[in-house]
């Protein structure tokens, strides 16, 4: 019987999804012994075209992360979705937006702008901003499309599963490929579509082992402003730490390491916007029933939006910035 | 045709929406644009709900609890008071006029309180104009425009 085929495809992200599946150690021959990896442009040199000639549902199992935000990671995300049985969004850029997703806070036209035109590392009175198409004497070129708003993979087509966090802790993903390929070699039923996979329906906070008592804030700090005690809850010490409002899965790392959680594990299970349910819990701990005080003790509180949506925007309720 | 505001209330069951209850039945007349939603307590009033009314189509929020000191659950009303300047400061990053969304503390007593707020909230919304969500649904089309 021919392998089950498996593709990892890489839109709007940063390689790291893909060296966390490398990151599974031995487990990785499992994954090369029972699958037939056809398409992963970290490591194989298929091209698109191959892809394109494949037949409808052939590729059993694909791992898609990164956002979409260009027309190349949107065809490819339709070309995949097409030849795939199961499409999982892996990654918090394929299922949130991420990091790319902060593009949101923006436009693209300031974007390339800055990037391209005002940018301190460029030479001075550069103004050349590369364009879609561009004519030159051995034909016309083309480069993909940039959007204006950086969409998740089940904004624009239909997702099987989600493994969250940037990246997906590498025994999570090894947990993943365990039960897939055991679903697979014995016939066992997958789970219900939407299922989050490799990370729990509580909170980091569940699995954070710092000692918690009763948060009260009168001061929010960075965590480079103070000297963080090891043992006890970030959020109890002032430093925004996203744990109260992101799912559990990584084992809190970040926060047994002594720095916040920032929240790359994505919303709780029954959360509608991560942010809203974060600016709540911060609300609860702030420690004044003075509106003049509170206004003093949230402006300590550096960036809020970049802070609670840092891997959340395009997927939250609002997608992007309004004006 | 004229623009009449969508304003979502969310009145607090002990205070706020026995206020609102006592503007009717004393026969005080206030805008029709607000749609009033009894929470149990202003501080049930998740930030989540007040995106969720801009997301799908309100132009003002506005949210009365008990005035503080005065919670039925005794500090609702608190977490409500420090919940709602985060989420302006939020609001106002994401490019949202930060007078769409409004607090205010109306007791059981307070009918005529209730209608002189719910008249000038539904002016200053009326000034402001409609409220349109940018680019929210995806569209393939216009993506690829943009």
């Amino acid at each position: 019987m021919a392998k089950p085929k498996l593709a990892v495809y890489w839109a709007a992200s940063c390689g790291g999804c893909d060296i966390a599946i490398l990151d599974i150690e031995e487990k990785i021959l499992a994954v090369a012994d029972f699958f037939d990896p056809v398409f992963w442009p970290c490591a194989l040199d298929t091209k698109y075209e191959d892809i394109r000639k494949m037949e409808d549902k052939s590729i059993t199992l694909t791992l898609f992360n990164g956002a979409i935000r260009s027309d190349e990671n949107y065809e490819l995300a339709k070309l995949l979705r097409a030849k795939s049985v199961v499409l999982c969004a892996f990654g918090s850029c394929a299922s949130e937006g991420c990091i790319p997703g902060l593009a949101n806070l923006t436009s693209k036209d300031e974007i390339l702008d800055y990037v391209y035109k005002d940018s301190p590392s460029l030479e001075s009175g550069s103004t050349i901003v590369p364009q879609p198409e561009v004519q030159v004497p051995e034909g016309e070129l083309h480069i993909p499309f940039l959007w204006n708003t950086v969409r998740t993979l089940p904004q624009v087509v239909d997702v099987d599963y989600i493994i969250p966090g940037c990246p997906p802790q590498s025994n999570q993903i090894a947990a993943v490929v365990e039960a897939v390929i055991d679903i697979l070699k014995n016939g066992k039923p997958l789970p219900p579509k939407g299922t989050v996979l490799g990370a729990t329906d509580k909170t980091c906070c569940d699995e954070c082992t710092r000692e918690k008592n009763v948060k009260k804030i009168k001061h929010f700090y960075r965590p480079h402003e103070v000297k963080i005690d090891p043992n006890l809850c970030l959020l109890e010490q002032g430093i925004v730490c996203l744990g109260p409002a992101t799912r559990a899965g990584c084992g809190a790392k970040c926060a047994s390491a002594g720095v916040p959680c920032r929240g790359c594990y994505g919303l709780p299970a029954n959360v509608r916007d991560q942010g809203a349910k974060m600016i709540s819990a911060l609300a609860s701990v702030i420690d004044s029933t003075d509106p003049e005080e509170i206004n003093s003790i949230i402006d300590t509180i550096a960036d809020p939006l970049g802070t609670l949506y840092r891997f959340s925007l395009p997927a939250s309720m609002m997608r992007r910035v309004q004006s | 045709m004229s623009f009449e505001p969508k304003i979502i209330g969310f009145l607090c069951n002990w205070c706020s929406y026995t206020g609102a209850d006592l503007a009717g039945t004393a026969r005080l007349k206030y805008p029709p644009n607000i749609l009033s939603i009894r929470v149990m307590c202003s501080g049930r009033v998740d930030p989540g709900f007040v995106l969720d009314a801009f997301q799908k189509g309100a132009d003002g929020v506005l949210i009365c609890g008990c005035h503080p000191g005065d919670c039925h659950y005794v500090e609702g009303n608190y977490k409500c008071m420090r919940r709602v300047p985060l989420t302006l400061k939020v609001l106002e990053s994401m490019g949202i006029d930060k007078r769409r969304l409004r607090l205010e503390w109306v007791s059981a007593s307070e009918g005529v309180r209730f209608q002189e707020v719910v008249g000038e909230f539904t002016e200053q919304i009326r000034a402001l104009g409609p409220f349109e969500m940018k680019e929210w649904a995806f569209e393939p089309e216009v993506a690829s425009r943009e």
